[in-house]
């Protein structure tokens, strides 16, 4: 029993710790840190290095990038994927299979096999330092897991409630809109926070793609700040609980999704 | 019952993003695998299987990111496994406390890699972090270290900071296989008065063999696609020590402009990857139990 309670307070303070190493670091100037690097600043908070964090970068810039990023790619795969799934539930053939299919097989490829011909492909297109490319982008990379999870669950719904709508007359779109997605909000929402973290924090293809301030995204441009800032940890981590705030509150107030949403996709 | 031809229109937006910017590059990668392409000119060479060969044969940098890509992997998977195991049957039962800590200990997943990256460069830090002033804390100062800049440890230590992040949702996986297991066997067994090991090896064991093979099978996965966490702590150094085949393949095509080199490297990748799961897929259906 000791230890048992021994070994999970240990655990708690292994994340705890860091976490508040962070907050206070943020707290302090750069001569403290380095004179005291891990205990409680001495001379009060100092709430400098956020003032000058959005003075010195286009702070409010990244943010809002990896807010419009994040809104379309999550809301648009969602959609696409909501559709497909009831697409390949509804044909119920080899046409739905094959579909189903090949979107399994993307969820095998990694990332970095197709990066190469992909990054020309968007220099092609004119979709580098582009937010509108960084969305297209992470639809059809995040299709695959949403479309998987997304089928996965619409299959289970009863049959007979499609079957009745159609006989009462209503069209494929009436059937998706006032029976399938209403049905499917559970699976919806866990599919939702699974792609919110997953977009949130992206680094590869803003990483491939935006060279340009004025479309980089937080993890980007948190990556930056280690050329710029080098080892002024306080400005460091200023910018990752800036970039982890929006997060951070949903995961207080969702925590539940959250966890269904994280482990939905490797549970399915 | 027959639903209409439309039907087939749901499925247009998707399928086309879907071709346009993930279809079409994975097989071109495979297309310019066999040529010598720079990448930025318009002209490229066919050149057979040399880039291949090249891999398997000429490149020994290659051979040690898949060294590496395979310790990496290893220690994660070992440890982070037993981790998240050990304290899923510790915080199993529902209450106010374990429903906190299995919160806390989850916290970890939700942060950006790049953010996990920073926190640990801190930590590692040879002066001001502190790991090594625990050391010297509690006596252990010959311990002490460069963590990330010391060739022999590197990959360890990126290794551990990999554990950190995603340990509390693998435990979150074993919680839900385990919850599922129903009541009435471990009443049976007590009944039948089966000390704790026997319990555990009896039932709980056949029984969390699924959730745990999806564990194995997704920590596997996720760790040789480490991609963000040692691009932004070690950029593959020092001396190549850290380097996985998802930052080599980076560095080939975007600091040495070999689009044609990286493209093969990406194909060899993938197989590995599609051998690995095929594999755990067969052991997770041979280990399926019903009940």
């Amino acid at each position: 029993m000791f230890f048992r309670r021994f070994s999970l307070i240990i655990y708690a303070l292994l994340i705890l710790i860091p976490l508040l190493i962070v907050v206070l670091t943020s707290l302090k100037t750069i001569q403290e840190t380095f004179r005291n690097p891990l205990g409680w600043p001495e001379s009060g908070f100092q709430f400098e290095n956020y003032s000058s964090i959005f003075q010195e970068q286009t702070m409010a810039g990244y943010f809002l990038n990896s807010v419009i990023v994040t809104l379309f790619s999550v809301s648009l795969t969602l959609f696409f994927a909501s559709l497909i799934g009831y697409g390949i539930t509804r044909l119920n053939n080899w046409i739905g299979n094959l579909i189903f299919i090949l979107f399994t097989l993307g969820m095998m490829v990694p990332a970095q096999v197709s990066m190469v011909p992909l990054y020309s492909l968007m220099l092609d297109l004119n979709l580098t330092n582009s937010l509108l490319g960084l969305i297209l982008v992470n639809i059809a990379t995040t299709l695959p897991i949403a479309v998987f999870i997304l089928t996965g669950f619409m299959k289970t719904l009863p049959k007979e409630l499609f079957e009745a709508s159609t006989i009462d007359g209503a069209g494929n779109w009436k059937i998706y809109t006032k029976v399938a997605i209403p049905l499917s909000l559970p699976s919806l929402s866990a599919t939702a926070i699974f792609l919110f973290v997953m977009h949130w924090n992206d680094l590869l293809y803003p990483l491939l793609f935006i060279t340009d301030n004025a479309y980089k995204t937080l993890p980007l441009a948190l990556l930056e700040f280690q050329g710029e800032y080098s080892t002024n940890y306080p400005m460091l981590f200023t910018g990752v609980i800036i970039a982890s705030a929006p997060m951070v509150i949903a995961y207080v107030f969702l925590q539940r999704y959250f966890v269904a949403g994280m482990t939905a996709g490797a549970i399915k | 019952m027959k639903t209409s031809k439309s039907i087939y229109l749901f499925f247009l937006p998707g399928l086309f993003l879907y071709a346009i910017f993930f279809v079409y590059p994975t097989i071109s990668a495979l297309f310019y695998s066999f040529t010598d392409w720079d990448g930025l000119s318009s002209s490229f060479q066919f050149v057979g299987v040399e880039n291949y060969e090249r891999a398997f044969t000429g490149d020994t940098v290659f051979r040690k990111t898949i060294g590496n890509n395979l310790k990496f992997m290893l220690v994660v998977v070992v440890f982070q496994t037993l981790v998240a195991l050990a304290f899923a049957l510790i915080v199993l039962k529902n209450t106010k406390t374990t429903i906190f800590l299995r919160a806390l200990y989850f916290f970890p997943t939700i942060l950006s890699s790049v953010s996990v990256a920073f926190i640990w460069s801190f930590i590692y830090d040879p002066s001001l972090g502190i790991l090594n002033q625990l050391l010297e804390l509690i006596g252990l100062e010959f311990l002490a270290q460069n963590w990330l800049g010391n060739a022999n440890i590197a990959i360890y230590s990126l290794a551990v900071t990999q554990i950190w992040f995603h340990a509390g949702q693998m435990l979150i996986i074993f919680v839900a296989g385990l919850q599922a297991i129903p009541e009435e066997l471990y009443e049976v067994a007590k009944i039948e008065g089966a000390s704790k090991w026997q319990t555990f090896r009896n039932v709980t064991w056949p029984l969390l063999a699924p959730s745990a093979t999806i564990v194995v099978a997704y920590t596997t996965i996720q760790s040789f696609k480490a991609f963000d966490l040692v691009f932004a702590m070690t950029g593959g150094g020092p001396n190549n020590s850290t380097e996985i085949v998802a930052t080599y393949i980076f560095d080939i095509a975007f600091r040495s402009y070999q689009f044609g080199y990286a493209s093969a490297i990406s194909v060899i990748f993938m197989v590995i990857i599609a051998i690995i799961t095929y594999l755990q897929f067969k052991v997770l259906r041979s280990n399926r139990i019903s009940y």
